[in-house]
């Protein structure tokens, strides 16, 4: 078994940005300069928001574990993404929806519309393998590229693992991570229908725009290259006990095999079907991530642990866990390296 | 540790179940048509292979995404022979989920005046849409059928484009080789043909526009190629450590031997032009497996028929086999079944333990026109009597993803 270690990390998150659509509030992640991760516009150009986010967040993770244009490094180092995708053109969509009510036919006028209005390349920014894509193209990172789909589970399973191979030795270095857009109207309506969301009154989730990434690798590894390993995984648990939230996170941390009184940074969603128990649960957290960044779906689990290797140097061992918003938990358990 | 295979399902356009797909593919039947589940007004591609028969009125691309994917699934374990609990997990490789038009047209409905996103939201919070926010969310299809197949803790779905379903045959053998489940269920589906879909590969102009001759539209390595047809279906398999498999006395249908992947950082569609990721990725599968190239006796290739593919796949082939190549049995069951992305790389893995199973090499059919360029023996129109006891399965995808996969008849 090998130990496994964080050496880098890069989190492109709110820094007390927030933002409104239709009267519900959102997270916008602090501007950046994307040209100081992604030198080239026609790359820029060729990505949507979240591309952008993730791409960036990637970019800061590599620099930071000091392997950013090793090719050495970057040619052996895998990647397991966790993506949602399929940014809309709203103003496209608006312009048929408006069209298709005057219409009869409605099927060829969708067709044709969308034959004359859909630009050639938005495809490749809405597909959920393209933010591995392109980090392959902009950082060089081509051991391997796998995307992870599926909301919250998606980053709390990239993160297990690509833990997991490194202790079985199925591989030594990954980049492991996620990113989301929240200032997309389009999933401001999906998770609206049924009532996702927080507005006035009405509990329920702040989405947040967010860029996370990790570079971990085995111990040996990060010595041999001369890295500083700034944490270690203990070990991360995913799983989908439907329902009784004390049970399921529980079950977590008896597989972790951790103590409660453990410090912990809560992932929750804040989502309504689990917010009250998950607040209760977690009622001496030392904070809610989505308090500071709003709920990023699939980047929120590896963003917490970005924000929990921050709190490392107040403490020795540190858990993040949550609940998907509608199904699915996990728990990473992290320690200090002193 | 050997990974073996104990539990086969099929859903194709050619039809449900292993016997009926390998009856049909093994006499070179095409599943391709023409498109009558949704209108094809001005498209420019209105063929495909689509499944059909699954519902009788047109249903969203998650519900018949799930469905195949369930029947398939259902199907593999029944072979498997293990039932009740599945004692692993599912890994689930399927296309992207997204809010699709018919439900855009009807939130739309209920407003009057101008419609832009903003009005889209208060008619979503009227409440009348809610099972929007479960039906199109990109977990809840794993869910489901990690459900309906009693599979083992929180179920992986993935997207790596069109190697998608090899890399879920993949993350099962790892899952299996690394001691954390002795079995998983590997699931590679697609029922996600739409007009935008479709759109969206005819603005790349990566469809064939053979409209009016759809089963010959579908031609892998031909000198006419010109384009791929999309497709749908599922396929599942049941993956097992040999220890356990041999345990329970299962029926043993093959070893996964190797798995190999590479990223290409060429280019967000088209493939390195030195080829050295497709290399890499047959490669590092042939060194997974412990073999040298030569012990490889069929290639079951990624074979599209878009003009790009097909020649990035030959030389890539070129450089891992040598001068074998123009004697080693190359073809493409996209010839017959078309392109059915996300699924692809599962489908193609059962048909290749079938071959080995039935010692007959499936054809690629419509090769009329051999491309001087692309110089194989690609098992032309008819199939071919052989004893083939290693196949390496090929699968490349937008985004840079290659995946290679090696399967032995015997263990």
């Amino acid at each position: 078994m090998h130990d496994v270690v964080i050496t880098g990390y890069g989190l492109l998150a709110s820094n007390g940005e927030r933002g409104d659509i239709a009267g519900y509030p959102i997270f916008k992640h602090e501007p950046v300069e994307f040209e100081t991760q992604i030198a080239k516009k026609s790359d820029l150009r060729q990505m949507d928001a979240w591309q952008r986010i993730g791409v960036y967040a990637a970019g800061l993770a590599l620099d930071m574990a000091g392997v950013k244009g090793n090719a050495e490094q970057l040619s052996k180092m895998h990647m397991i993404i966790a993506a949602g995708g399929g940014e809309r053109d709203t103003a496209v969509d608006a312009l048929i929806l408006n069209g298709i009510k005057q219409i009869d036919n409605a099927g060829a006028y969708l067709n044709t519309s969308l034959m004359s209005e859909l630009r050639p390349t938005l495809f490749l920014s809405q597909l959920s393998n393209l933010l591995a894509g392109n980090i392959s193209i902009v950082h060089g990172v081509i051991g391997s590229s796998r995307t992870f789909m599926g909301e919250e589970l998606a980053g709390i399973d990239a993160v297990r693992i690509a833990t997991d191979r490194i202790k079985a030795g199925q591989g030594e270095i990954f980049l492991v991570g996620g990113s989301y857009n929240a200032d997309r109207p389009d999933v401001i309506m999906l998770y609206t229908s049924n009532g996702q969301l927080k507005k006035g009154d009405h509990a329920g989730m702040t989405l947040g725009s967010v860029g996370a990434f990790l570079v971990v690798e085995s111990r040996e590894h990060a010595v041999k290259r001369g890295a500083k390993p700034l944490a270690q995984i203990q070990s991360v648990y995913s799983d989908r006990l439907a329902g009784d939230v004390n049970h399921a996170l529980n079950s977590l941390y008896t597989k972790a095999n951790v103590a409660r009184d453990t410090p912990v940074i809560s992932s929750s969603s804040q989502a309504p079907k689990f917010a009250k128990a998950e607040k209760n649960f977690f009622k001496h957290a030392l904070y809610d991530a989505a308090d500071r960044i709003g709920h990023s779906m699939e980047a929120a689990f590896p963003a917490a642990i970005c924000l929990g290797v921050q709190e490392l140097h107040m403490h020795k061992s540190l858990v993040i866990a949550g609940l998907g918003h509608q199904v699915g938990e996990g728990l990473a358990h992290l320690t200090a390296e002193i | 540790m050997k990974v073996v295979v104990t539990g086969l399902g099929l859903v194709t356009s050619l039809g449900e179940g292993v016997q009926d797909n390998w009856a049909a593919l093994s006499k070179g039947k095409s599943g391709i048509h023409t498109i009558t589940r949704f209108p094809t007004n001005g498209l420019k591609t209105t063929i495909c292979g689509t499944v059909d028969y699954i519902f009788n009125e047109p249903k969203s691309a998650p519900d018949l995404t799930q469905e195949m994917a369930l029947r398939a699934g259902r199907e593999a374990l029944s072979q498997s022979g293990i039932n009740g609990d599945f004692p692993g997990p599912l890994f689930l490789g399927m296309p992207p989920v997204e809010l699709e038009w018919p439900d855009r047209i009807n939130m739309s409905r209920d407003i009057n005046g101008e419609i832009d996103y903003i009005a889209l939201i208060r008619a979503a919070e009227s409440g009348k849409f809610a099972h929007l926010g479960t039906k199109f969310i990109f977990g809840q299809i794993g869910i489901n059928l990690s459900d309906a197949l009693k599979t083992k803790g929180a179920p992986i779905s993935m997207s790596t484009a069109c190697a998608t379903g090899a890399t879920a045959i993949q993350m099962a053998v790892e899952a299996i080789r690394r001691g954390e489940t002795e079995a998983a269920i590997a699931i590679g589906t697609d029922g996600s043909a739409s007009p935008e879909s479709l759109i969206r590969f005819s603005l790349l102009s990566a469809l064939s526009t053979r409209n009016d001759d759809p089963t010959k539209a579908s031609r892998p390595f031909s000198k006419d190629r010109e384009g791929f047809v999309m497709a749908e279906g599922a396929a599942a398999l049941v993956l097992e450590s040999y220890e356990h498999a041999k345990a329970r006395g299962a029926k043993i249908l093959g070893v996964v031997e190797g798995c190999g992947e590479m990223a290409d950082s060429f280019h967000r569609t088209r493939s390195s032009p030195d080829g050295k990721p497709i290399i890499g990725c047959m490669v590092n599968a042939l060194n997974d497996a412990g073999l040298h190239a030569d012990q490889i006796d069929y290639v079951n290739a990624h074979g599209t028929s878009t003009p790009e593919n097909d020649r990035m796949e030959y030389v890539g082939m070129s450089a891992v086999f040598g001068a074998r190549l123009a004697t080693l049995p190359v073809s493409s069951n996209k010839s017959m079944i078309g392109h059915t992305l996300s699924a692809a790389g599962a489908i193609e893995a059962v048909f290749s333990l079938l071959t080995m199973q039935n010692s007959l090499i499936p054809p690629t059919i419509n090769y009329e026109t051999p491309d001087p360029a692309v110089p194989l023996d690609v098992v032309p129109n008819i199939a071919r009597h052989a004893s083939v006891s290693r196949v390496i399965s090929n699968s490349f995808g937008f985004g840079g993803q290659n995946v290679s996969l090696i399967f032995a008849r015997d263990v």
